[in-house]
C-alpha cells in the first residue's frame, strides 16, 4: 500500500509539474499580452516596456518558468490587477463557500443517486427501471444554466418561495442554498444514478446471487446481504471521479445565483482579464482534480484489495474518462 | 435494420433533425430580423408594431426572441458540431498512433492527455479563451484542446487490443503502409463505441459552448446564440422570465435529442453482440 501511495504522489506530482508549464505556456509567453492585461489596454507602449522591464519579463523563458513556479510553490501567488489584494487572500474565503456547496450537493446527491440506481437495477428492463434511466437522460441532458433558470422560474418568479440570488450577505442559510444545491444534484445524480444501476444488475446476474435466489433467500435479504456491498464499489470511484465534473458545474451555477465561491472569482477574473488570479484559480482546479483521483484509487484499492498488486506492479490508473 | 427502430433513437433523431432543419433554413423561418430593435421587453403574444406578433416575446433590446432563437441554432449546431470533429481528427489519429506503436509515442501522448484531462474541464475553456480571446475558431480550438484526450483514450484501447488480431498481423506482411493498417484495417472496427461517443461527446460540447456563451466568453454580440441569450437575459430573468426560458429550452431539446440518440444506438449495439 505504501509504495503504492508513493508511486501515485511521484505520479501526482509530474502531472502537476506538466500542468504548470502548460498553464505558464498559454497565459504567459506572449508578454505584451500580459502587459496589456496588467496595466490595461489603455497603456502606453512606453508604460508597458518599463513594466516589463521592471518586473523581469526580457529573462530567458525557463528561468522566468523557474521564477513563476517558485513563487506558486512558495505561496507568492502575486497581486489581483482587479482586486488590487494578495490572490492568496482573495481565495481562500472564496474556497470555503465553494467546499460547502460542493459538501452540500454530494450530501443531497449521493444518497438520491445510489437509491435510485440501486432500485432500477434490482430488477432489469421493469418500469421502474426504464422510469429512472429516461429521467437520468433528461436531467443530464439540461446544462445547469437552463436547469437554474428552469427551478428559478418556478420556485423564485411564480410562487416566489426561494431567494432569486446566494449571495451569502446574511451568513449561511438554507434558503440560499437549496437552488444552488438542486441544480447540481439534478445534473449529476443522472450520471452516478446509470453507474450504480449498471453495477447493480452486473451483481444481481452473478452466479452467488443466483444461488441464494435458489437457496429460497428472501429478495431484501439478498440485496442487503449480499449484492449491495458489492454493487456500491464502482460508484464509489465515480463519485470522486465526478468532481471535475462538479466542478464546471458550479462555476456556472456559482455566477448564475450570484454566490461568493471559487467560481464567481474565476468568472470575475476571466472577464477582467486578470491574469494572476486565473493562473492561481486554473491550478487550484486542478490540484481538486488529481487530488480526488488519488483518493478514488486509494478507496478503491482499499474496497478492492486484489488491485493494490496490479497497481503498483502496471502503470497509474487512467483517470476520469468523462471528458 | 430494425433493431434501429426503436423509440428512443426516433425520439432522438427527431429532436435533433428538428434543430438541424431549423439552423439550415433559419432565413425563411424566422419572422423577424433578429438583430432589429422593435419593441423592448415585449410579453410572448404581443402584437410587432409593424404587423407580426412576437410569439416568445422580445428581450431588452426589442429584438424578437423566437427569431433570435431560431437564428441562434446557427452557432450552436456549426460550432459543435465543427468543434467536435476537429476533437475527433486529433484524438483518433493520436489514438491509433499510441495504441498500435505503444513504447514511448504511448507513453508521451498518454501522459499528455492525462495532463489535460486533469483541468476541470470549464476551467480549461476560460484559460484557453482568456489567452486567445473569445471568436468561433477559439472556441473550436478550445474544444478540440478538451475533448480530443477523452477521444484518444477509447481508441487507443481499442487500437492496442486489435494489433494482436491475426488480421493486422497479415495487413503487416502483405506489406500494407502503417496509414493503411491504422485507418483501413483498425479504424472501421472502432466506429461502434465512437458513433456513441461521437453522440454524446457532441451533447457535452452543446452544452459547454451554451456555459461559454452563458459566462460571456462565447460569440461576442450581437450575433445571437442560446448561452448568451441567456446571457444577456439573465439581470431581467425574475422580472420577465420569457427573455431566457425558450432558449434554455431549446438548447436542452437538442442536447436530450443527442443523449436519447446516443443511449438507443449503445442498446441496439448491445443487442446486435448478444445475437438478437
Amino acid at each position: 500500500m505504501l509504495s503504492f501511495l508513493s508511486r501515485r504522489l511521484g505520479g501526482m506530482a509530474l502531472t502537476m509539474f506538466a500542468v504548470s508549464l502548460l498553464v505558464f505556456l498559454v497565459l504567459e509567453v506572449n508578454i505584451d499580452d500580459v502587459a496589456a492585461k496588467v496595466l490595461g489596454q489603455f497603456s502606453t507602449a512606453d508604460q508597458r516596456h518599463a513594466w516589463l522591464l521592471q518586473n523581469g519579463y526580457f529573462d530567458p523563458l525557463p528561468l522566468r518558468y523557474a521564477r513563476w513556479l517558485w513563487g506558486f510553490v512558495t505561496g507568492h501567488w502575486g497581486v489581483s490587477t482587479y482586486y488590487h489584494a494578495d490572490v492568496r487572500d482573495l481565495i481562500a474565503p472564496r474556497l470555503l463557500a465553494t467546499g460547502l456547496l460542493m459538501i452540500s450537493t454530494l450530501a443531497v446527491m449521493i444518497p438520491i443517486a445510489l437509491t435510485l440506481g440501486v432500485l432500477a437495477g434490482m430488477r432489469q428492463g421493469s418500469k421502474l427501471d426504464r422510469g429512472v434511466s429516461i429521467l437520468a437522460i433528461v436531467t443530464t441532458s439540461v446544462p445547469e444554466f437552463a436547469s437554474a433558470v428552469f427551478l428559478s422560474a418556478i420556485f423564485v418568479f411564480w410562487l416566489g418561495w426561494l431567494p432569486g440570488v446566494s449571495t451569502l450577505a446574511g451568513g449561511v442559510t438554507l434558503n440560499e442554498l437549496a437552488l444552488p444545491v438542486a441544480v447540481l444534484t439534478l445534473s449529476s445524480a443522472g450520471y452516478i444514478a446509470r453507474m450504480t444501476r449498471a453495477s447493480m444488475v452486473e451483481v444481481m446476474g452473478s452466479p452467488y446471487v443466483r444461488t441464494a435466489l435458489l437457496k429460497g433467500a428472501s429478495l431484501s435479504r439478498i440485496i442487503f446481504g449480499h449484492a449491495l456491498r458489492n454493487a456500491l464499489g464502482a460508484p464509489v470511484t465515480v463519485i470522486m471521479l465526478q468532481i471535475p465534473w462538479l466542478l464546471s458545474g458550479v462555476i456556472v451555477v456559482e455566477v448564475f445565483f450570484a454566490y461568493p465561491g471559487f467560481g464567481t472569482l474565476l468568472y470575475q477574473a476571466s472577464i477582467n482579464s486578470d491574469i494572476y488570479l486565473i493562473e492561481a484559480c486554473a491550478m487550484i482546479g486542478v490540484v481538486a482534480v488529481v487530488v480526488s483521483q488519488l483518493l478514488s484509487d486509494v478507496i478503491n484499492t482499499w474496497l478492492n484489495p486484489r488491485l493494490s498488486l496490479a497497481l503498483t506492479k502496471a502503470a497509474p490508473p487512467a483517470g476520469a474518462s468523462a471528458g | 435494420m430494425k433493431r434501429y427502430l426503436r423509440p428512443t433513437i426516433l425520439i432522438g433523431a427527431g429532436l435533433v433533425g428538428l434543430w438541424v432543419l431549423v439552423a439550415l433554413f433559419a432565413p425563411w423561418l424566422a419572422p423577424f430580423d433578429p438583430l432589429k430593435s422593435l419593441s423592448p421587453l415585449a410579453l410572448p403574444g404581443t402584437p410587432a408594431p409593424g404587423g407580426g406578433v412576437f410569439w416568445l416575446g422580445a428581450d431588452l433590446l426589442g429584438r424578437d426572441i423566437l427569431s433570435r432563437m431560431i437564428y441562434g441554432a446557427r452557432p450552436v449546431v456549426a460550432l459543435s458540431t465543427l468543434a467536435t470533429l476537429t476533437a475527433y481528427a486529433v484524438g483518433v489519429t493520436a489514438g491509433l498512433l499510441a495504441g498500435y506503436f505503444s513504447g514511448w509515442i504511448d507513453t508521451a501522448l498518454s501522459f499528455l492527455a492525462n495532463v489535460i484531462l486533469s483541468f476541470p474541464v470549464l476551467v480549461l475553456y476560460i484559460v484557453v479563451i482568456v489567452a486567445l480571446g473569445p471568436s468561433p475558431i477559439n472556441v473550436v480550438i478550445a474544444v478540440t484542446f478538451a475533448s480530443a484526450p477523452a477521444v484518444f483514450r477509447i481508441v487507443r484501447t481499442i487500437a492496442a487490443d486489435l494489433k494482436q488480431r491475426d488480421f493486422i498481423a497479415a495487413a503487416v506482411t502483405q506489406g500494407e503502409s502503417t496509414w493503411r493498417i491504422l485507418f483501413i484495417e483498425i479504424l472501421p472496427n472502432a466506429t461502434g463505441p465512437l458513433t456513441v461517443d461521437f453522440c454524446l461527446r457532441l451533447g457535452y460540447t452543446t452544452i459547454i459552448i451554451g456555459a461559454l456563451g452563458f459566462l460571456g466568453l462565447g460569440l461576442p454580440p450581437p450575433a445571437p446564440d442560446w448561452g448568451g441569450m441567456v446571457n444577456e437575459g439573465r439581470a431581467l430573468a425574475f422580472a420577465f422570465p420569457h427573455l431566457v426560458i425558450f432558449p434554455c429550452l431549446a438548447i436542452s431539446s437538442l442536447v436530450l435529442g443527442l443523449s436519447l440518440l446516443a443511449d438507443g444506438l449503445n442498446e441496439a449495439r448491445d443487442g446486435q453482440g448478444r445475437g438478437s
